[in-house]
């Protein structure tokens, strides 16, 4: 190794050392599935964790060749769990724009609902488990508790807790029952002091900004050149985002803010950090579920008004009749949209049968493991686990 | 516990053979492997978490294999993964069991037929006692496959008869 460590004080300099290269995973508790790093550490100084994946690759887009466009739904479930509804969401926009199929406005108001819902549970693994990895059980426990209330409207909308396989091309499976919008709002109204309660618990606790301001920075251009998308991408003050950039589905109609984060910032919620560390990453995920809520409240206000139309009528349908195989017209599309973890993009290729040439997915998370080298160079071993929590990353979304 | 505290006033003596005395003590408190690869981990993430709590069965989570008894597979486990997986359960002490959980690690699961890196069943490189179907299988799922991994538990013989 050529010169210290960075972030070695001077005392260390001119005393032999010798680097360890450190395996932590493909099992251990804080890599938030079966990832593994190469960390390269000289005594607690990590020189650089290398992350290995593929230990979780299941081939889903080789699958993709080989069944069609339908058949392919459940596995998007699968590409990632923890958001499935927007995984599903993705596909299908990128489906309908390649057969270009309509999508009548009830089973728009739906998708988008559940999209939310399901970026709220998401975002609750997430914070409980960043907390978790701090070495703070109690917040995930509350915050599994939200999610299972989640996990209950979907099992009412769709029978599933995980993998939903909701949303079909042209519309969503099934119509929700009567009331559902009530117990949207129920939920929304159950959150929102509990959110406060979570803050008081675990986000404004010294010690938990203790060990995530100013670590693991991320400038603005570096996320950029980077390719991070999504709330680590906010995280870096960059304000971008799908639904607000390149609406897609309703949400040119809902008023919602986009939060990005303001580490260093006196006024702001991170005052005592520096622009894209990791407590900006997770404020941005505390705010986005703030936000979520705003927008269940507006689409069930929608999903109200939608109620009061006669049965037959178009706008009503929750999915449009499609022919029972669906044949895709020769070309290519690439569809973005805003899931959880940033922005994920199908790219299909159609030769005009019933399968696909050829899937491609792009994931937030495959570019927040990339860039995990140059992020850790010069922490201490323990905030390396902070790191990777506060990226938030899903294996299957990094192998698929 | 009223009633033993009532019971056991006094100095008494139970009766019982050696293999229900150990038996019962290891029904009763399987600490199983937070081990989980895919969709499956998340269930039984929320199976230890408040809703379900499987702690109310001695189940506590360890993170290391050598404070375990029972493995959990929860998940889909690769080619790449099976031969960790293996290194884990060696590395757990006796005695030890296996709950394969989820068709992913029963027989493969959605990737059985065309995915070229999907193990098609953890057992071709592990011991399995349990397997429970489902993808994921929900939390009560699990709690039943404890459960029915206790009966078996329940039925061991340790000692060997003579002759």
């Amino acid at each position: 190794m050529n010169g210290p460590v960075p972030g070695m004080s001077e005392a260390h300099i001119g005393i032999h050392t010798e680097e360890m290269v450190l395996s932590m995973g493909p099992h251990h508790p804080s890599t938030h599935g079966v990832l593994r790093l190469e960390v390269t550490t000289d005594g607690e100084v990590v020189a650089g964790a290398r992350p290995d994946i593929g230990y979780l690759h299941r081939a889903i887009e080789k699958i993709a060749e080989n069944i069609d466009y339908r058949q392919f739904m459940p596995y998007t479930d699968r590409v990632d769990y923890l958001c499935a509804m927007n995984a599903n969401h993705a596909y299908a926009l990128a489906v309908e724009k390649l057969a270009g199929i309509k999508v009548p406005l009830r089973a728009e108001i739906l998708r988008v609902l559940v999209a939310e819902l399901n970026r709220i549970s998401t975002h609750m693994i997430c914070l409980g488990a960043l907390a978790m990895d701090m070495g703070a059980y109690t917040p995930f426990l509350h915050a599994i508790c939200h999610r299972e209330l989640v996990n209950d409207l979907f099992e009412e909308v769709c029978g599933a807790r995980l993998t939903y396989n909701y949303l079909t091309i042209g519309g969503v499976g099934d119509d929700v029952l009567a009331g559902f919008a009530d117990k949207c709002e129920q939920f929304a109204d159950y959150l929102t002091p509990k959110m406060t309660e979570f803050n008081e618990l675990i986000t404004g606790n010294s010690i938990f900004q203790d060990r995530l301001c100013t670590v693991g920075v991320v400038t603005g251009e570096q996320a950029i050149n980077w390719g991070l998308v999504g709330p680590n991408l906010r995280g870096s003050g960059v304000r971008w985002d799908v639904r607000k950039n390149e609406p897609y589905s309703l949400y040119d109609k809902l008023q919602f803010e986009v939060p990005v984060g303001d580490g260093g910032d006196p006024k702001g919620s991170n005052p005592a950090g520096t622009l894209g560390d990791s407590y900006d990453r997770y404020m941005v995920r505390i705010k986005e579920v703030g936000e979520s809520v705003r927008i269940i409240r507006q689409v069930c206000a929608m999903l109200r008004e939608n109620d009061k139309l006669p049965p037959e009528h178009p706008d009503r349908q929750c999915q449009t009749k499609l022919p029972p195989r669906l044949k895709v017209k020769r070309g290519e599309v690439y569809v973005r949209s805003e899931n959880p973890r940033g922005e994920t993009g199908y790219y299909i290729v159609s030769d005009g049968t019933e399968k696909p040439l050829r899937t491609k997915i792009r994931t937030g998370s495959f570019t927040a493991v990339n860039c995990f080298e140059e992020v850790t160079r010069g922490l201490l071993i323990a905030d390396v686990v902070a790191v990777i929590g506060s990226f938030d990353i899903v294996l299957p979304e990094v192998d698929r | 516990m009223g009633v033993l505290q009532h019971f056991f006033e006094h100095d008494n003596v139970v009766c019982t053979n050696v293999d229900t005395l150990l038996n019962l003590s290891k029904e009763n408190s399987l600490w199983y492997l937070l081990f989980a690869t895919a969709c499956c981990g998340i269930e039984l993430m929320q199976t230890g978490a408040s809703r379900f709590d499987v702690d109310r069965f001695g189940m506590i989570p360890r993170s290391t294999p050598r404070q375990a008894d029972l493995m959990i597979v929860a998940g889909t486990i690769t080619h790449k993964m099976a031969s960790r997986v293996k290194r884990l359960y060696e590395q757990m002490p006796e005695p030890k069991w296996v709950i394969s959980m989820g068709s992913c690690a029963n027989a493969g699961g959605p990737f059985c037929k065309y995915s070229y890196s999907v193990l098609r069943g953890i057992d071709k490189y592990i011991p399995v006692d349990v397997y429970i179907p489902g993808c994921p299988p929900r939390p009560e799922a699990l709690i039943e496959g404890v459960f029915k991994l206790r009966e078996k538990i329940h039925r061991e013989t340790v000692l060997r008869k003579e002759g």
